[in-house]
């Protein structure tokens, strides 16, 4: 008994020695540039960009192949965190920014096929099949894959509802302020 | 010398670790969709059955072996094994980014192709000496990339074929790796043992 767990103890100490070691020595220099572009991005990997998935576009931008303006669902926010980050001058005035949004499924118009949350790459449509489907508010990142893959249109994005859990109080008004 | 090269010849075909003892059919089936990956897999396979036949046979004779300890074997061996594959993947992340590109979650998977995990537990039941079990550890290998790029090529010619609906995709996939297991029996009389 307590050789057994002495030479297991052991072995597992000594195989984790050398990986650790190698893991050292084997270390690949990314760039951390990419890994923070990343950390902007929205994450949902929703492809609207054109790239496969965030990793994709954050390569794309620091090559500088893309530009700040790639990502629609990130909005007005993330292109003025990328162009802070990768230090490039963007007019925000020209963006389209129609603030968070939600997908909401149309109840009457739902018909239960699924489609929707085959498609959704956060996982936020419950439901089942051939039943009415449901979106979970605090996954949907509103990137539209379910817009365009639902036969009926039954879901449309909306801004984001007011709940008591995200309401908060205005900014003050300009002529206050001043 | 020739005892040695009957052995990988008895190993590769003969006793092939895929269609004659059908060990490591997930990733026969599941990398075999393009001849490229499927040799790359097959290489990053035959280093990782290679070295943890080598280190289970060491590991064997050395201290299971001499503290009686022998019922601990499965958990030692893939204990080697999970550490030898992580090896693997940091070497080839480290040498070939490209390769690891295409490897992806297959290269990690390797732990749980369970031909790496049986073949040196067939080589321990039979007590091989060293260079015999480390020979027929690296045998099963070549066996298994060879087998899986034959197949990889055949899977890319059957997506040209027109093959009936039932039997698209998959099945058709079973029913082309039972026709390789037939074809490989006929190895069966090249070498008697």
């Amino acid at each position: 008994m307590f050789v057994a767990v002495a030479s297991l103890t052991t072995l597992g100490l000594i195989l984790g020695l050398l990986l650790g070691v190698a893991a050292r020595r084997l270390a690949v220099e990314g760039n951390p540039l990419i890994e923070e572009i990343q950390a902007i991005l929205p994450g949902s990997q929703c492809g609207q960009c054109g790239f496969p998935g965030c990793a994709g576009a954050a390569q794309a931008l620091v090559a500088g192949e893309a530009p700040v303006t790639l990502c629609p669902p990130g909005g007005r926010d993330v292109v003025a965190a990328l162009a802070l980050k990768l230090g490039i001058e963007v007019d925000l005035s020209g963006i389209k920014d129609s603030g968070p949004q939600i997908a909401e499924v149309k109840e009457e118009l739902c018909i239960g096929c699924t489609r929707c949350f085959k498609v959704c790459p956060t996982d936020a449509i419950l439901g089942a099949s051939k039943h009415i489907h449901s979106v979970f508010r605090e996954a949907c990142t509103a990137c539209g894959k379910c817009v365009e893959a639902c036969p009926t249109e039954a879901i449309a994005m909306r801004p984001v509802p007011v709940t008591l859990q995200s309401w908060y109080w205005d900014k003050p008004e300009e002529r206050l302020a001043a | 010398m020739t005892q040695y090269l009957l052995l990988l010849l008895s190993t590769a075909l003969v006793n092939n670790v895929v269609l004659v003892k059908f060990l490591g059919l997930c990733p026969f089936m599941g990398i075999s969709k393009k001849v490229d990956t499927a040799v790359s897999m097959g290489l990053a396979t035959t280093f990782v059955m290679t070295m943890s036949s080598a280190s289970c046979w060491l590991l064997e004779n050395w201290l299971l072996a001499p503290l009686g300890i022998t019922y601990l074997r499965i958990l030692v061996y893939i204990l080697v094994i999970a550490s030898v594959v992580q090896f693997t993947e940091m070497v080839v992340r480290k040498t070939n980014p490209a390769l690891y590109q295409v490897l992806g979650i297959y290269l990690p998977l390797i732990t749980t192709n369970c031909a790496v995990l049986g073949v040196p537990l067939i080589s321990t039941q039979e007590h091989q000496p060293f260079i015999v079990s480390l020979l027929f550890g690296f045998g099963s290998a070549v066996g298994f990339s060879l087998v899986l790029a034959l197949f990889a090529g055949l899977r890319e010619r059957l997506n040209l074929a027109q093959v009936p609906s039932a039997f698209s995709g998959s099945p058709i996939g079973f029913i082309t790796a039972s026709l390789l297991a037939l074809a490989f029996m006929g190895f069966a009389g090249l070498v008697s043992h």
